[in-house]
């Protein structure tokens, strides 16, 4: 089975997220970088899809020079090859540019399989895995917290609220990972694997590679952009309930409180 | 010139989805500050019923796409029929709700219609007749402005519970009319839908949470937290370490890798206040914090911390409430 994953590099979720001077966006010098989580939970599917079928995953990512690490990264988990789509002309593209870029490397690759994360946890656009899927004609079966193919479909689970689907898809097709950590449980990159993972295939490739027109994937296609970034307002520390009472005092104080102050119980 | 707003309901079980008057409420307020008409688009099986109440939240008119194959929402077949009746007319905007469902929709549909998409807002306003949006990035601890380039159709997705909702009017009913469905030869389906009857209230759509973390300690002692919710009508949500541990389901999640919240009270218990579990749930109108360790970072973001060993507090605390409520 022929598995591309689709890979963006994001800020680490323990980053304190700062603006910068432009205020329309942040700042990313002391940033560490890491996979999107989303992304390595579509590793982790990939991976035992090959197991199970056989075949090679190979990751595209778009994004600078330093998301090779990334993608060294998922390849010591054990992917085979990778794409990265680096050119600048894409700076200020939209998620419609930035989808259409990535559909192209797909269609190179002719998958059978595009597996890719339901939302990236820097700007939570969670956009891109449908639109690849709509630049290719294909179905796609969003927020899978389980995965099965026989090889000629897919099958996932979704959930709703209140509720779950099941889903089904002819091949090819583009599945969006949803889940947590406790569903996927992402394996860890092995050392051999990392030692492996430095002789792999990466290719480069511009906009220009991919026969696309900055024209219409670039920052003057894009539609929407972000004009200002603003800070939440800080939480400051409350009250803590004590005056010398016992548990039952503070349990009835609390209630009062909820009750009377905050009036939200 | 743009002569409507559209809003794109969600149908389940037999009715609209709360969400979806929050999304035509909003929808309502953009329509007449541009001053053009808000049409509805209701998709689904057995909708035609329901639609015209649409217009009890500020819809003038429903174009209803009513069919067994559209039972389940499957983007494959949803995309085409709701792109068909916005092509036939010139909107100004699009506005859909940021569900499960509505992101997915969402997404597909901007690429299909080649819209600019501002997924998931909690704000949008309309200045000189120029639309902006508000949205959380990296899972809330920064807050983005989007606006739209002059030939771009808006689309914007709403974060449920987020938005106002108007009163109901029921004097208001909507047109409603329905459009011939052409459902497009599809290689995807939905095989199987089960809804939870239980009454559960859904993470992003409850006005309380009570969440429990790896201070619980095992699985059973969160039906102390069980009980605490059901008195307080709450849903229940849990950290990832809880979840990890397997004693909760990962839809549980709340954080940057599960579901941000916005509830008007959410209890932490047991849960020490991570920057991922924050994120989650930091827009949280008011925020309780139980935990034993005064110096939990959870203190430092609770409007009412309590300083105790949780197997004591919570049954203490739901007693109260069961006092208060039979007192009220
Ligand atoms: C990529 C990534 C993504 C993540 N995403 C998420 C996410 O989405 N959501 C999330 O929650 N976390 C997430 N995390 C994990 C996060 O960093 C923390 O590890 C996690 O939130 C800790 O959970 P906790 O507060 O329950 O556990 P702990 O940090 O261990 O805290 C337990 C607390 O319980 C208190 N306690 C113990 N016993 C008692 C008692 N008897 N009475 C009262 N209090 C007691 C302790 O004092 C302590 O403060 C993520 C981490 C990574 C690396
Ligand atoms: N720059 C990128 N390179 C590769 N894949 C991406 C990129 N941006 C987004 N994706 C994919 O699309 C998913 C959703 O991202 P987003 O729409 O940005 O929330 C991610 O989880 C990735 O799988």
């Amino acid at each position: 089975m022929n598995i591309v994953v689709l890979l963006k590099q994001t800020p680490d979720t323990e980053s304190v997220i700062r603006i910068a001077d432009d205020g329309q966006s942040i700042v990313t010098d002391d940033l560490k970088w890491i996979i999107n989580p989303y992304d390595e939970f579509a590793v982790e599917a990939a991976l035992r899809l090959k197991e199970k079928h056989g075949g090679t995953v190979t990751i595209v990512s778009y994004g600078p020079q330093r998301v090779v690490e990334s993608i060294r990264t998922a390849m010591a988990m054990g992917a085979d090859k990778g794409v990265l789509i680096d050119d600048p002309a894409l700076e200020g593209a939209d998620s419609l540019g930035v989808s259409r870029a990535l559909a192209a490397a797909v269609k190179e690759l002719e998958p059978d399989i595009v597996l890719c994360g339901s939302r990236a946890v820097d700007y939570d656009q969670a956009q891109r895995g449908p639109m690849v899927a709509e630049w290719l004609e294909w179905p796609h079966l969003g927020l899978a917290v389980a995965l099965d193919s026989d090889g000629s479909t897919v099958t996932i689970e979704r959930p709703i609220e209140g509720g779950k689907v099941t889903l089904e898809a002819e091949l090819p097709a583009l599945v969006t990972m949803g889940g947590s950590h406790a569903v996927w449980n992402p394996r860890y990159a092995s050392l051999p694997g990392i030692m492996k993972a430095k002789k792999k295939p990466l290719e480069v490739k511009t906009l220009a590679d991919l026969g696309l027109d900055p024209a219409e994937c670039g920052e003057e296609a894009a539609k929407i952009r972000i004009v200002s970034l603003e800070m939440p307002p800080e939480r400051q520390a409350g009250r803590i309930i004590d005056d010398g009472l016992d548990t039952e005092g503070k349990a009835a104080e609390l209630v009062r409180a909820l009750h009377e102050e905050a009036k939200v119980i | 010139m743009a002569d409507c707003v559209f809003v794109v309901a969600e149908f389940r079980g037999g009715d609209f989805r709360r969400v979806s008057y929050e999304v035509a409420s909003e929808g309502r307020k953009i329509a007449d500050a541009l001053g053009v008409s808000l049409y509805g688009i209701a998709v689904g099986s057995g909708v035609t019923d329901k639609a015209s109440q649409l217009g009890f939240y500020g819809v003038d008119k429903v174009f209803v796409a009513d069919d067994p194959a559209l039972e389940s929402y499957v983007a494959e077949t949803y995309v085409p029929v709701i792109a068909s009746i916005i092509e036939q007319a010139d909107p100004a905007a699009v506005l859909l709700a940021a569900s499960v469902d509505g992101k997915d929709l969402s997404a597909r549909l901007a690429a299909r219609l080649e819209a600019g998409l501002a997924q998931d807002c909690t704000e949008v306003v309309c200045e000189d007749g120029a639309l902006k949006a508000k949205r959380p990035i990296f899972a809330g601890k920064c807050l983005a402005w989007c606006e739209w380039a002059e030939d771009a159709l808006p689309m914007i997705s709403c974060r449920p519970n987020v938005m106002d909702c108007r009163d109901a009017d029921a004097t208001r009913e909507a047109e409603v009319e329905a459009v011939a469905v052409e459902i497009p030869e599809a290689r995807s389906r939905a095989t199987g839908l089960e809804l939870d009857t239980s009454g559960k209230v859904e993470l992003t759509e409850a006005e309380i949470i009570v969440s429990g973390g790896r201070g619980m300690k095992a699985s059973e002692n969160f039906s102390i937290l069980e009980e605490l919710a059901t008195e307080l009508g709450a849903a229940v949500g849990a950290s990832r370490a809880a979840v990890d541990a397997g004693w909760r389901p990962h839809s549980d999640q709340v954080g940057q890798t599960g579901k941000v919240v916005n509830p008007n009270l959410y209890i932490a218990v047991g849960i020490s206040g991570a920057i991922q579990h924050l994120a989650g749930m930091g827009s949280s109108k008011y925020i309780v914090a139980v935990n034993k360790d005064p110096e939990a970072p959870i203190f430092t973001k609770a409007d009412y911390g309590v300083v105790e060993d949780l197997f004591k507090f919570v049954p203490a605390f739901t007693e109260e409430v069961r006092k208060m409520k039979s007192t009220c």
